[in-house]
């Protein structure tokens, strides 16, 4: 502890330097936080998946429906521990840039399937005993500050208009948060029955449906069992598991994610680069110090050591202080909701990043450490003859 | 010694030191390509994707959809619709009849070629009008569908990012399975992320008998759009919205665009600033290293100014340097490289080839530019401020 | 304190080359040289002499190419780096021409230096830090830092750091070298004082005359060879 203040004198050596490198690393690790951040967004879906539950569509594409009928013939097939099913609404609130996705469901077997929705009980029993019902994310609510009991209105593009009426409303009867820190807030779910009944196309129809199995080892072969109930009739199905659809998905987006990533990693480790050899350069700089420590009696080891601490210390400062002050960014607010669903830092990311920044450290300093060591005092203190 | 004569002395004397302090100098140059690349790199995809969709956006040609619809695929428009925006004025003609093209627009699903899971793919159904209407599709290999046959033609971008659209092959969609004979350009536009076939054997297809989504029209001049939208507005029987091709194609990829231009954007500027330190580092780092030879050279007579812009001289000197590098390496890399995403407004892929034009390389090393004198000028101010005795005396 | 019948410096048939480039330089050859307890020697000799390079060999900085060089009961010669820095530590006091003084610490913290490697608290440490100060006469300016002091308050504390562990040997080189006259004249009374009045045994390379006048002994180098009297 004693020699803490070595530590101290050699940062202050060159403030400015010290003060520069230190935002340069500061920099470089906000960068990589903002791209955690970025990659959870658009692929996170991956992670939050349920491994024992299957996603059913329509075979050409997700955006074609599936018969309402399905739902119990699927249900009949071995293995199957719960189906419910949802349909796109594409409700518009007000302007086409407010999007967040909402979806017709049955409350019960909608909330059984989720648990990752958390909804209190009062909630769910308002919700099933008013048709024109609505739960609503926390996250949407409150973009728009809504409140229980407020009266959302919605149109839809695809689906027209209600019938009697000019456009859908729905009474808000909860606020649903998510259970772990990635799930997605952000969606609106109004109950099937009422959508059924006011709709005036396609009835009886639906856009996807969830299944939970027992047994998630088996999920490859009762998805192959869904998919040979319904082959070779009108609707055709492709069903997968909730991980391998939304990989799907992220991968959709793909080109554009991996290619900002390496960009941006691209950046992050030339910075590091410069920064890394202005630590160098100061190491060097102080040989004659050096040399007077070793003449004191400071061993050899001690004056790597000494180096090699320096080092950590501005990487580590610079790189937590990027890490902590992007998470504090992050946290305050999602920039564009209707493209990010979820924006968070990962602990993950959080974890590598602080590695990341004592990897620093040690790699920019163990050069000059080493140098440093094998200093030969003699010539160290030379000046002059 | 004149002013401009100890400029090129001192700048001169500064640029000779260079090679002793090799490492730090191509370091900081290292620092700058690097940001510079990536700078030119983000901002290729934006311009690529704005380029994608909507360099085919000529003035002369307008789409209708029904009014309230957001994109095609929330669009309907009945066959007698259809029929009544054909014969409205300002339709261009020729000896087969009105330039129009009453079109359906719907998603399959295809594996992407690189990494083999399933992308939405836009499958279009057009009417042989189409092309005289879009006016700029080639096809550079195979043949046009035939009407009433099962047959597509694939754009140039969807067939080298999705699998399975090589000529001769076949691809099957639920009941039906399309032959693939032709494969066209569209100047780089964005049905170059599509397959063609006919409206009529979609249509069946995907049971929409006598429904399409929308109609794609060429106007007699671009300057006839206003009588051709009054009067298709004005009509009771009709509930539709009027767009020139080129507002409606910029209104469909505003989302995205924007999205990639903001973070491009903020990246940038992260960038820039995490450069701006390090430049500064390394040059008050080369300038300190040579205090006493700034400190001799002043002593002999040389004036102060002379000692700055030299200084700045070959910051700006490795910034350009830098710069040139990394843009190169980033044109060399990243100019014309095929990528495909998806566009939330119409769920569907969009091809795109990255685009490094001269406006944005120019950009890009002006900004390098930028970070060279600021990174120089603070370094190079204080060089010359310090007293000249007590830069003798340092080492 | 008894004298002892053994010098406390010996050193034997020392031979020193280095290679330069690509010729090899003899700096020292056969040198043989003996330092009683309590005596305060100059070293004398011109530019290149190896002057330097005696004292070097002397405090353990650099190994001789052959012979011995044996302080108290130590061989010097023969101990490893890791012992070297620890009996470094231990029984040698460094003063610099240039002072060499950390300048982003204070004259406290530079004194204090050679004290975080014994196993003295804090206390004990600014004891010592403290007494270093009072031998020097130097004990309102310590919270200063070195580039606030004069050259002659600089090498005050170069002392204050060498004397603070209470070091067998105090070696100097070229101690009143960046000085002028007066300052000069007053670190060479003081290490004078630390001799005469403290027992210190000190080792001080110098070129000026009037340095070594103020010693007990002064011994002669050049090219490599000692003697007692100044080559002509």
């Amino acid at each position: 502890m004693k020699f803490l203040l070595l530590i101290w004198a050699g940062l202050k050596r060159k403030k400015l330097r010290t003060a520069l490198t230190l935002l340069s690393i500061f920099i470089a690790f906000m960068l990589f936080a903002f791209l955690g951040a970025l990659k959870e967004a658009l692929s996170g879906g991956v992670s939050m998946a349920g491994l024992d539950r299957l996603i059913v569509r329509h075979k050409v594409s997700l955006i074609q429906t599936l018969p309402e009928s399905y739902k119990a013939r699927i249900q009949a097939v071995a293995g199957v521990a719960a189906v419910c099913h949802q349909t796109w609404f594409g409700g518009i609130y007000q302007d086409p840039k407010n999007f967040f996705p909402n979806m017709p469901v049955e409350p019960a077997e909608f909330c059984a399937m989720f648990p990752e929705f958390v909804l209190s009980d009062a909630a769910k029993n308002s919700w099933l005993n008013t048709r024109t019902g609505a739960v609503v994310g926390r996250a949407t609510a409150k973009r728009f500050g809504w409140k229980i009991g407020d009266r959302i209105p919605l149109r839809s593009p695809i689906w027209g208009e209600p019938s009697g009426q000019s456009q859908w409303e729905f009474d808000l009867v909860g606020i649903f948060d998510g259970a772990k820190k990635g799930t997605d807030t952000s969606q609106l779910f109004f109950r099937y029955d009422y959508f059924e009944e006011a709709r005036q196309q396609q009835k009886g129809q639906v856009g996807w449906y969830t299944v939970r199995i027992a047994d998630p080892d088996r999920a490859g072969t009762i998805a192959a069992a869904i998919d040979r109930e319904f082959a070779n009739s009108p609707y055709e199905t492709k069903t997968e598991p909730e991980g391998a659809f939304a990989q799907g998905f992220a991968q959709q987006i793909g080109d554009i994610a991996s290619i900002v990533m390496a960009v941006v990693g691209a950046v992050f480790f030339t910075i590091l680069l410069v920064a890394g050899n202005t630590m160098v350069q100061s190491v060097r700089e102080r040989t004659e110090e050096l040399g007077v420590l070793k003449a004191i009696g400071f061993s050899n080891l001690r004056v790597l050591l000494l180096v090699l601490i320096e080092s950590c210390c501005i990487a580590m400062l610079g790189g937590f202080c990027g890490l902590g002050v992007a998470w504090l960014i992050i946290a305050s607010g999602n920039p564009i909701p209707s493209l990010l669903p979820v924006f968070i830092l990962p602990t993950q990311s959080l974890i590598t990043g602080a590695l990341l920044a004592v990897a620093l450290g040690l790699v920019a300093g163990v050069l000059p450490a080493w140098q440093a060591m094998r200093l030969r005092i003699s010539e160290a203190l030379r000046r002059g003859a | 010694m004149s002013v401009l004569t100890q400029l090129f002395a001192v700048a001169w004397f500064n640029l000779r030191s260079l090679p002793e302090r090799k490492a730090a100098a191509l370091t900081a140059a290292v620092g700058i390509a690097g940001v510079v690349g990536v700078l030119v790199g983000v901002l290729a995809i934006a311009e690529g994707f704005r380029r994608a969709m909507t360099v085919s956006g000529s003035p002369d040609v307008a789409v209708v959809l029904r009014s309230g619809a957001d994109s095609e695929m929330t669009s309907g428009l009945e066959r007698d619709a259809t029929r009544t925006i054909a014969d409205a004025p300002g339709v261009a003609r020729n000896s087969a009849g009105p330039l129009t093209s009453a079109e359906l627009f719907v998603i399959i699903n295809l594996p992407k070629r690189t990494t083999g899971t399933d992308a939405n793919v836009p499958l279009r159904g057009v009417e042989q009008g189409a092309f005289d209407v879009r006016g700029n599709i080639t096809v550079i290999a195979g043949r046009r569908f035939a009407t009433g046959r099962n047959e597509v033609m694939v754009g140039a971008g969807a067939a080298r990012a999705f699998g399975g659209l090589d000529i001769g092959k076949q691809i099957k969609v639920g009941q039906n399975a399309w032959d693939v004979v032709g494969i066209f350009t569209a100047n780089g536009g964005l049905a170059e992320s599509e397959i063609w076939t006919d409206t009529a054997v979609l249509q069946p297809a995907y049971h929409r008998n006598s429904s399409f989504q929308s109609v794609y029209v060429r106007l007699t001049s671009a300057a006839a759009f206003q009588e051709f939208k009054d009067a298709l507005t004005t009509d009771p029987k009709l509930n539709v919205k009027v767009l020139r091709l080129s507002d409606f194609y910029e209104e469909q990829s505003t989302a995205v665009t924007k999205f990639i231009t903001t973070i491009g954007v903020f990246i940038a500027t992260l960038m820039g600033l995490g450069a701006l330190f390090g430049a500064l580092n390394t040059m008050y780092s080369a300038v300190a290293g040579r205090t006493r030879e700034i400190a001799t050279l002043r002593a002999l007579g040389f004036g102060a100014g002379p000692v700055v812009v030299s200084v700045l001289v070959e910051s700006v000197l490795l910034s350009i340097v830098g710069g040139g590098l990394g843009a190169a390496a980033a044109y060399l890399l990243f100019d014309g490289y095929r990528a495909s995403t998806i566009n939330w407004q119409t769920f569907s892929q969009v091809t795109f080839a990255f685009r490094v034009t001269p406006l944005l390389l120019g950009n890009a090393i002006a900004f390098a530019t930028v970070i060279g004198l600021l990174g120089g000028l603070f370094p190079a101010l204080r060089a010359a401020r310090l007293p000249i005795a007590s830069g003798l005396r340092e080492s | 304190m008894s004298a002892s019948a053994q010098p406390l410096v010996r050193i034997h048939n020392v031979t020193k080359n280095f290679t330069r480039g690509a010729e090899e330089v003899h700096v020292l050859s056969g040198l043989d040289l003996a330092v009683n307890d309590a005596e305060f020697l100059a070293l004398m000799g011109p530019s290149g002499s190896g002057k330097s390079t005696l004292l070097n060999l002397i405090g353990g900085l650099d190994r001789p190419t052959a012979g011995t060089v044996q302080i108290g009961a130590d061989r010097v010669d023969q101990l490893s780096d890791r012992q070297l820095a620890a009996w470094r530590a231990r029984h040698i006091g460094f003063v610099f021409q240039f002072y060499n003084l950390l300048p982003a610490l204070s004259a406290e913290r530079n004194v204090e230096l050679p004290l975080l490697l014994t196993g003295l608290n804090k206390a004990a440490r600014r004891r010592h830090v403290a007494a270093a100060f009072e031998a020097v006469g130097l004990t309102h300016r310590t919270k200063h830092f070195p580039r606030t002091l004069s050259g002659g308050e600089q090498q005050r504390v170069g002392i204050a750091r060498a004397i603070v562990t209470d070091p067998t040997v105090l070696l100097c080189d070229e101690p009143t070298g960046d000085l002028d006259r007066k300052s000069g004249d007053e670190i060479l009374s003081l290490l004078q004082s630390l001799n005469q009045a403290h027992g210190k045994t000190i080792i001080m390379v110098t070129h000026d005359p009037h340095a070594s006048a103020r010693a007990s002994r002064t011994v002669y180098l050049d090219k490599g060879q000692l003697s007692t009297s100044p080559t002509a």
